[in-house]
């Protein structure tokens, strides 16, 4: 752990690993929560987590490392479930970096178990982790002018779903009606870090139950089509 | 609507509504926002009898014109500028009664950039997330003012102060910075940050209310690669591939993957606001309080 000092009231405080960010995000949450930290902003992010707003930031860079931190826990609320649609216009491009069919990157995608790293870019705009890293995609050459609301969307380790219409340059690959930003809902965003999501592709139900009730359907054909995928174990980042 | 409102006339290059801001929502990438010249915007709220938090319009060089429904008393203040009612010579800087149906017309800055205009009452535009602020970046609070908007207004909190003229600091011809370095100067050669603390720069044209861009030196890197994205506070001096440092004010991202290679103080921060393009700016190193 490095606590960089950021201005006069801030500390930017840099892990070696994204998991080790929310641990550490989770225990300052924690801390806030039982009243020991007074700060403006806690703001976590791919390897670090900014506190800003700090009345002594060098005598808390100074605390932070002594802290005996433990592993995020797992959160015990239910996973917020996205439903969407696998018809992006990426689905090829992602396919081919992936190395499996076109068909393929819907089954691997909805059966991976989503954490919210960090927000950013946008209201509600989550950076989600769980893809396994040899799904890491780059990001588009050259960015979209315009992406609709909606779209779920791959970059490097992230998966994000756009709260609303703007310029982008991840892999569109699918979209969803789910609400991610709503000033007018409490809490506004679908989406906060420490957050589980899963992505439940629509029309699933309706695929699987008839496969389930046939018992002809070779056993090879439902695995293919099935939700589970044991090439993407759960969790993993 | 009741009368008490502010119908536009003109809105101006760009008029937005603007408080304190939301500060408190930057780990769901809701950027601060609030008044880009947080004391001229107090200022101009004290003298209509406004608490701090009321909601002020702040405009941009070229002013804005207004007609209020009722009898209104208001206050104009941050870059200077002539202010008329009906045609008739108005003060700047201190408190003033407009008849119901007159036309307010704050004009063209003949310094500085962001004027700032407080009503009695303040602009009583519905709140998100507990501001009324315009934020640009994301699109949050109510839309830039154009021509026809009418505005409501709330009930005056309390008599307008008894001033006859408040002092305001003027504009700068120079604006000087004062920064403290990092968290990121280590991704830049020793003499790029020496560039950055002794060279000239001037405030480009391309700057607005989510950053102060810069024209100048352009800054080396001394390493390659891509930074990982992590928060960014107010003041914090960006530097895009391009080597031109921009420094985020109040409508910033609150996560970037530029390296930050220092934090503008920020009190240093208002006359940023009001530094028009061109303006030399120096960065000063100073130690860390």
């Amino acid at each position: 752990m490095r606590a960089l000092p950021v201005g006069d009231r801030a500390l930017l405080v840099e892990l070696p690993s994204g998991a080790e960010a929310e641990a550490l995000h989770a225990e300052l949450l924690r801390r806030r929560a039982a009243g020991d930290l007074i700060v403006g902003e806690i703001v976590p992010a791919a390897r670090t987590v900014l506190l800003d707003g700090l009345a002594d930031p060098s005598r808390w860079a100074a605390r932070l490392a002594s802290w005996d931190i433990p592993p995020a826990a797992p959160r015990t609320e239910a996973a917020v479930e996205i439903p969407v649609r696998y018809d992006g216009p990426d689905l090829p491009d992602v396919a081919a970096h992936w190395g499996v069919p076109v068909d393929e990157v819907a089954r691997i995608h909805a059966a991976a178990e989503f954490r919210v790293a960090f927000c950013g870019f946008a209201p509600g705009f989550g950076y989600l982790t769980g893809l396994p890293a040899r799904y890491d995609v780059p990001r588009r050459a050259t960015p979209r002018t315009g992406v609709p609301a909606g779209s779920v969307a791959l970059a490097g380790p992230y998966t994000g779903v756009y709260p609303r219409s703007s310029p982008g340059g991840w892999q569109l690959i699918g979209t969803t009606d789910a609400v991610l930003w709503d000033h007018t809902r409490v809490p506004a965003a679908l989406l906060a870090p420490g957050a589980q999501v899963r992505f439940v592709p629509l029309g699933a139900e309706a695929e699987f139950v008839p496969l389930r009730a046939e018992s002809e359907i070779p056993l090879g054909a439902e695995k293919t089509t099935g939700p589970e995928a044991p090439s993407a174990p759960a969790g993993t980042t | 609507m009741s009368d008490r409102a502010l119908a536009v006339v003109r809105a101006g290059a760009l008029t937005t509504v603007q408080d304190l801001g939301r500060p408190g929502y930057a780990h769901l990438g809701v950027p601060r926002s609030g008044a880009l010249d947080p004391p001229a915007a107090a200022l101009v709220n004290r003298l209509v009898g406004n608490p701090p938090e009321a909601a002020v319009l702040e405009t941009t060089l070229n002013g804005c014109a207004l007609r209020p429904r009722s009898a209104v008393t208001v206050a104009v203040g941050g870059a200077p500028c002539p202010v008329t009612v009906d045609g008739r010579p108005a003060p700047w800087g201190a408190p003033f009664r407009v008849p119901a149906c007159a036309l307010l017309d704050i004009g063209h800055a003949r310094a500085g950039v962001r004027g700032y205009v407080a009503v009695a009452g303040g602009v009583a535009v519905e709140p998100v997330l507990g501001s009324r602020s315009t934020d640009l970046l994301s699109g949050l609070g109510p839309a830039p003012l154009a021509d026809g908007t009418v505005l409501p207004l709330g009930q005056p909190f309390g008599p307008h102060a008894r001033v006859d003229v408040a002092a305001q600091p003027a504009p700068p011809a120079e604006l000087v910075l004062r920064v403290t370095p990092g968290p990121r100067d280590d991704w830049f050669t020793a003499a790029a940050v020496r560039t950055f603390l002794t060279r000239a720069y001037r405030v480009s044209s391309a700057s607005n209310r989510i950053g102060l861009r810069t024209e100048g030196p352009v800054l080396e890197r001394a390493r390659p690669g891509e930074l990982p994205s992590e928060g960014m506070v107010l003041g914090a001096v960006q530097v895009p591939p391009d080597g031109s440092p921009v420094v985020f004010l109040a409508d910033h991202p609150t996560t970037g993957g530029y390296p930050v290679i220092a934090v503008v103080r920020p009190e240093d921060l208002p006359a940023a606001a009001q530094a028009v393009p061109g303006t030399p700016v120096r960065f000063v190193g100073v130690r860390r309080r």
